[in-house]
């Protein structure tokens, strides 16, 4: 808690006084409401619209992490699948990348088109956010993985599986949480997209239903509860990360002899 | 009783030659150290011996077995310590054993201690200087269920101290677990002081240009390294050695 507080103080004060700038500005120079409320409206409105909008951010809570955990399965799945066969690594790998450059806003309409308006094609917005970041980190790790250490295992006998289990799986590790932190904050924004498609619930349909009724402070609060999930998934991982990857932190400066 | 015998080996890379026609065996329970020019092909040799390719010509036994082109019949340790860093040195150690599918933790434990290494057992390896590394990665070659240790130059990344200090804990429990070992080095001091037999390699591509048997007694003191004799023995090998380069 203290390093928090050692850490954060500098960005937090920062964040304050912002605050407070366009709190002013806004009383100051009376902007009207719909063009940028002033923070403590859009305060207001989150507490007191509680109700009104709660069941809107359990819903795109639900379909996030929906999508990130399939996204991330496939996202291993590919990495491994791609590392085993080099084949089809050279075969498929410009694809992946490829798939990356469609604009997701572009692709979204064609998968109503094709799947309606039920959850799947939500899902499949988010899965294709979610994986490559983690595809292309994981398969990184895997294939930087030492070779003299590759050599000693093979020498000691080490079967292909044993290799993979024992050596290059453990080294891809760090890796694959930088993707997979990567991937937990574009969930939530893949997520808000697909609600947009058509949805009955959810941040991204209260965010058009506040914007086209130029409910300005609402917007802001749906994109304030974007970034606090964005934050939270995040923050998750990165405990995950810490707990699962002790020897990384642990060692370097503090040498015995 | 012969532990590894090595029969007639050559192995090119292209069209370059690196092992010509080379023989040379290890006996039970004997110390040999093969002295080569950097870039003699002395980790190829291992490579081979390890099974990692095959050689175009020549055959490797060990116990009578053949054993040309087969992984994990030795144990092997190569020049940095190559222990897994997310790993504990508990779980290091055991490593080679773990993967010929069996683990003693208890054998572990207390070679660890024998070691100096008491007291590390849940520490990973970035938090061990190089020495220590050094010996755990040796721990885990002895805990290997195979007889025979090939160490590729396993000090040359430390310092003076460090290595000599190495040596002779090497020594003490070498002499305590005799095992057949198979030692690459380019140190001339540390091959007399360790070994019974040191085997010296021309260039490339390498074949056995000469043999030498250590006659000193055992166990072997510090000392050994500044008498007379030790620094004959060094003359001899240092001559015999220039004289191919």
């Amino acid at each position: 808690m203290n390093k928090l507080i050692h850490r954060g103080w500098r960005p937090g004060l920062v964040l304050i006084l912002l605050l407070t700038l366009w709190e002013a500005s806004s009383r100051v120079f009376e902007v009207p409401d719909w063009l940028l409320p002033a923070p403590s409206l859009i305060w207001q409105e989150a507490i007191h619209g509680w109700s009104q909008y709660s069941h809107h951010l359990f819903s795109t809570i639900q379909l996030s992490l929906l999508g990130f955990v399939i996204g991330t399965s496939f996202g291993l799945f590919v990495a491994i699948i791609l590392h085993m066969v080099p084949s089809l690594r050279e075969s498929f790998y410009p694809l992946i990348i490829l798939s990356q450059n469609i604009p997701i806003i572009v692709l979204a309409p064609l998968l109503v088109i094709w799947f309606g308006f039920g959850w799947l094609p939500k899902v499949i917005v988010i899965v294709l956010v979610c994986f490559f970041p983690i595809a292309v980190a994981t398969m990184d790790g895997l294939k930087q993985t030492n070779q003299e250490l590759i050599h000693y295992m093979k020498m000691a006998g080490a079967s292909n599986g044993q290799i993979f289990r024992k050596l290059q799986w453990p080294h891809a590790v760090p890796s694959m949480f930088s993707g997979l932190k990567i991937s937990a904050t574009y969930s939530v924004m893949g997520a808000v997209i697909s609600e947009w498609l058509g949805a009955n619930e959810g941040i991204g349909v209260y965010m058009t239903l506040a914007s086209s009724s130029f409910r300005t402070d609402r917007v802001f609060v749906a994109i304030f509860f974007i970034m606090m999930l964005s934050l939270l998934f995040f923050g998750v991982i990165s405990q995950a990360e810490k707990s699962l990857t002790k020897w990384q932190s642990k060692g370097g400066d503090q040498q015995h002899d | 009783m012969t532990k590894l015998s090595i029969e007639r080996l050559s192995k090119s890379f292209g069209s370059e030659s690196i092992i010509d026609n080379l023989s040379l065996h290890v006996n039970e329970a004997e110390f040999v150290s093969i002295l080569g020019p950097s870039g003699s092909g002395k980790s190829t040799l291992f490579h081979l011996i390890g099974g990692l390719y095959p050689p175009e010509k020549g055959e490797i036994y060990l116990d009578e077995q053949r054993i040309t082109g087969k992984r994990g019949a030795i144990s092997y340790m190569p020049q940095s310590s190559s222990l897994l860093p997310w790993r504990t040195i508990l779980d290091n150690v055991l490593l080679g054993a773990e993967i010929a599918g069996k683990r003693d933790m208890e054998t572990a434990r207390g070679m660890l201690n024998k070691a100096g290494l008491g007291g590390y057992e849940a520490a990973y390896p970035s938090q061990l200087s190089g020495g220590m590394k050094q010996r755990a990665s040796f721990i885990r070659s002895l805990l290997s269920p195979q007889s025979l240790i090939c160490l590729d130059e396993p000090f040359s990344a430390l310092d003076e101290f460090t290595r000599l200090e190495m040596q002779k804990w090497l020594l003490s429990i070498w002499e305590h677990y005799k095992r057949s070992i198979l030692f690459v080095t380019h140190n001339i001091e540390e091959a007399l002081f360790l070994s019974d037999r040191i085997i010296v390699l021309s260039n490339k591509p390498a074949h056995v240009q000469r043999e030498f048997t250590i006659p000193f007694t055992r166990p072997r003191e510090e000392s050994l390294m500044l008498t007379q004799e030790f620094l004959e023995w060094k003359k001899t090998i240092y001559n015999e050695l220039r004289e191919f380069s």
